[in-house]
């Protein structure tokens, strides 16, 4: 999927998180997390898995968690990605 | 069993989460009412998520979009390779009902699901749904249960929605007697008022008292209450077991009639006692043998 | 007869003999709401006094003010039972050279009696005095209820001032403490603001997550065979703890038991208990709510304590001793069931034990309720980062996946399950946790100890890093 406007998905509510997805020449993510010492990694695995199994191969990806959990995350990523791809499903 | 049913907003991670420790039978994941328009991607994928990550116990029911919103064919194309155990039906029409079944079949033989697996319940909330009620509870096999819908009926109605339930007295006991004319569940409207910790017992001791099966909840706050007014009672599980020895100890003895305390146990006493001991084992609340 | 009125603050340091490198004590009745410390301490400065050590009874984020005075050498040693979440960020960065000293409630009384602590000045918030130093705080605009912390000040001090906001004619009859123990006097237009001082009304949480806690408690009390008549009770104001009186209370009524005393903290929810029956007396150490202030000057079997009669481990008697089951909080709790209420998941200062390891020590039933995850953070971790309680000490866990009960008190596990109640092993909590989660990257944190936990027999139980 390419990303081919701005878009975003998720709230700034406690265990949600926005995903903000901009169209851009390469893959870059910015992630704010209260939770980043001790998931950030495990945060960032998940976003790269999901990126790649939608073949999103360049956008700037702007994640604000809330110390969502996975299942969270993927969704909310997925849902930007598609709106920011305009292939909502 | 059916005793309690909670509504989740579809696109509330901390209250799908919260979900999964709450105590009621049945979980309704709601991607109509609590969703707003622009949202029906992100809860459908939200639910999706979740329903394949955590673990829940209790059944999951999900609330689709109604059949003329443009929404419901995705969500059920969402939702089904996540086998929820029914999906509940919007503004049900006999028309909705078919048509629901139909793309159900389709999708469980694309996704593997056991072909008919996924029930299908059948939110009342029209006067007209209220009429054609057996039809819609006999539309498809899939049809489980009929739930009424209380708030959006009294819309219908052209009538005021109050705490006493006058208003849709008459729809309650239609309800019930469509669902068990097609040998199904009924299922009575939430208690819309959160903080009325009595209010919720008088109203579902009504509901149970006209046949209702079970009772939906829009807060976790109503599931204790709900579910003790649905369990069978201490006292009639204690009198059903009385009917099924007096009935055994009868049999031995080549008894035709049998009586328990002087009063004949005919057949309706029979299969009430034994409804009361289903559930009751079900609930885990037989006594040990 | 000498004149125990004083115009100032000021004019009460000089009399008092308050020298660099001195102790001033504070308690924390005005909680968030106090005024009183900050303007001890800006006298001391304008006085140009350094090295001081404040020993308060807890410091709140309303006492941000005194970071200055640490930074120009003001104040170079802090003693308290609890501290607010942004002094204690504060303090985490390392602003005292000297480390703090955290006690319990217990633990402060006790220390002051083995003369491990000391206080050369106490000042008294009061909210209402006389001239000559009868003090009581069930009156007057600021009125906060019991005065049970101010008590040991007073006893313990080399000298005693006491700050009234509403000076009386004497005698003030109703006092908490007497002009015997007063030296001084001043009196000042506001001790406090009303609104931090005590809630107008305590709520019961909204959270289905504690709510659902809260029945598993009372479901866990009931098991227990503790909660017959004579049943003595003790539960905090914050979330689910509150809602546990009320899941309490239901089964009571419901069963006609009638309890003996609830303790500590009391809150409006426990007046109504005890107006109802469930308990013949309310021990107050300090009130949260207007309702408790109100009952405590009212009713007579709603009886102030002292602190040390509330917890000290010294004392040749102490209420928690006599308690049934306490229900307490935590941050962390680990598979030995030590509990930290000290630090937050990035180590930084945010609370302290107040009478939590004092009452967990003396009940025959110490709870923790808390949610198995807040947001995406575990409770149950390897090790905590701080023994604010140890283990040994804490019955069992209440969480809303299950409870798990400590494997020391293995008849209570067995009177649980055969209620039919969800017990399960610690680990097996923990490890459910971190499979909706994921497993957390431990913090490792060598920096300097900017703090000691002293534990209530006075030795260090743990201690707090810096953290950067």
């Amino acid at each position: 999927m390419k990303i081919i406007k701005t878009a975003s998905a998720g709230t700034l509510e406690s265990s949600d998180i926005l995903v903000t997805v901009q169209p851009a020449d390469i893959l870059k993510l910015e992630l704010e997390s209260p939770v980043l010492a001790q998931y950030g990694e495990q945060i960032e695995e998940t976003v790269r898995t999901v990126l790649t199994d939608l073949g999103v191969k360049a956008g700037l990806i702007t994640l604000q968690d809330q110390g969502a959990l996975d299942c969270t995350i993927r969704a909310r990523l997925e849902t930007a990605v598609r709106r920011g791809a305009e292939q909502e499903v | 069993m059916r005793r309690s049913l909670l509504f989740l907003p579809g696109n509330s991670p901390v209250m799908l989460q919260n979900g999964a420790v709450m105590p009621a039978d049945a979980l309704i994941m709601d991607l109509e009412d609590a969703v707003a328009p622009d949202q029906k991607d992100a809860a459908r994928l939200l639910v999706t998520s979740a329903l394949r990550t955590l673990d829940y116990s209790q059944e999951i029911i999900i609330r689709i979009n109604a059949s003329d919103s443009g929404h419901w064919q995705q969500d059920l194309t969402a939702l089904v390779p996540c086998r929820p155990g029914a999906v509940m039906t919007t503004k049900s029409s006999v028309e909705a009902v078919k048509q629901t079944a139909e793309l159900l079949t389709e999708l469980e033989r694309a996704n593997q699901v056991t072909p008919g697996a996924i029930g299908i319940i059948a939110l009342i909330e029209t006067a007209l749904g209220v009429e054609q009620a057996y039809e819609i509870a006999t539309a498809s096999e899939r049809v489980s249960a009929l739930f009424l819908g209380a708030e959006d009926l009294a819309a219908d109605l052209r009538c005021e929605r109050t705490k006493e339930g006058t208003e849709i007295f008459y729809s309650r006991s239609r309800l019930v007697l469509a669902a068990r004319a097609a040998g199904i569940d009924a299922i009575d409207t939430p208690f819309t008022d959160v903080q009325d910790d009595e209010g919720i017992i008088a109203d579902a001791e009504l509901a149970r008292s006209l046949g209702f099966s079970g009772k939906a909840a829009i807060s976790p706050r109503h599931l204790s209450a709900i579910n003790q007014v649905f369990s069978p009672r201490p006292e009639a599980i204690r009198y059903a077991l009385a009917v099924m020895a007096a009935l055994e100890q009868g049999k031995r003895e080549g008894k035709g009639v049998v009586a328990l305390d002087g009063k004949m146990i005919d057949a309706p006493i029979a299969a009430r006692a034994e409804q009361v001991l289903t559930a009751a084992e079900k609930l885990g609340l037989l006594p040990e043998r | 007869m000498k004149d125990k009125v004083l115009p100032s603050i000021t004019e009460a340091l000089r009399l008092t003999g308050v020298k660099d490198g001195m102790t001033l004590s504070f308690h924390h009745h005005l909680r968030n709401g106090d005024y009183v410390l900050n303007l001890v301490l800006a006298a001391a400065q304008k006085l140009g006094l350094k090295d001081l050590t404040i020993n308060a009874s807890a410091i709140f984020d309303c006492h941000l003010p005194l970071l200055d005075l640490i930074r120009d050498g003001t104040v170079t040693g802090l003693e308290c039972n609890y501290c607010g979440a942004l002094v204690g960020k504060a303090l985490s960065s390392g602003l005292l050279a000297k480390p703090v000293i955290f006690r319990s409630h217990g633990g402060r009384l006790a220390d002051l009696a083995r003369g491990s602590a000391r206080i050369d000045v106490a000042f008294v918030a009061a909210p209402t005095a006389d001239s000559r130093g009868n003090i009581s705080g069930k009156y007057g605009r600021s009125a906060c209820g019991s005065l049970g912390y101010a008590f040991s000040d007073v006893q313990n001090a080399d000298r005693v001032v006491a700050v009234p906001e509403n000076l009386v004619s004497y005698p003030l009859t109703d006092f908490s403490f007497s002009e015997t123990e007063v030296d001084y006097v001043v009196a000042v237009e506001r001790i406090g603001d009303p609104a931090g001082i005590v809630s107008g009304t305590t709520r019961v949480t909204r959270d289905p997550i504690g709510l659902l806690m809260a029945d598993m408690a009372a479901e866990v009390i009931k098991a227990s065979g503790l909660l017959l008549d004579g049943f003595s009770f003790q539960t905090g104001a914050g979330g689910a703890s509150l809602a546990v009186a009320y899941a309490v209370e239901k089964i009571m009524l419901a069963e006609g038991i009638h309890g003996s005393f609830a303790s500590g903290g009391i809150t409006g929810k426990l007046v109504e208990m005890l107006n109802k029956g469930c308990f013949e007396s309310l021990l107050d150490v300090q009130c949260f709510d207007l309702e408790a202030v109100r009952s405590l000057r009212e009713n007579p079997a709603h009886r102030e304590i002292s602190a040390s009669q509330y917890a000290s481990p010294l004392a040749a008697g102490a209420v928690v001793d006599s308690l049934d089951t306490v229900i307490l909080g935590a941050t962390e709790i680990d598979p030995d069931f030590n509990v930290n209420v000290h630090t937050n998941s990035q180590g930084l200062i945010m609370g302290g034990s107040g009478g939590h390891s004092d009452t967990a020590a003396g009940a025959r039933l110490a709870i923790i309720i808390a949610p198995l995850m807040r947001a995406r953070l575990p409770l149950i971790v390897d090790r905590v980062q701080t023994i604010s309680t140890p283990g040994r000490t804490v019955d069992l866990l209440v969480t809303q996946y299950g409870i798990a009960v400590n494997p020391l008190r293995a008849e209570l596990s067995a009177r649980l399950r055969d209620a039919g109640l969800k017990v399960m092993p610690i680990e097996e909590l923990k490890h459910l946790a971190e499979k909706i989660c994921g497993v957390p990257k431990t913090l490792k944190n060598e920096n300097r100890v900017i703090a000691e936990v002293l534990y209530r027999d006075g030795t260090v139980i743990d201690t707090i890093r810096q953290v950067n």
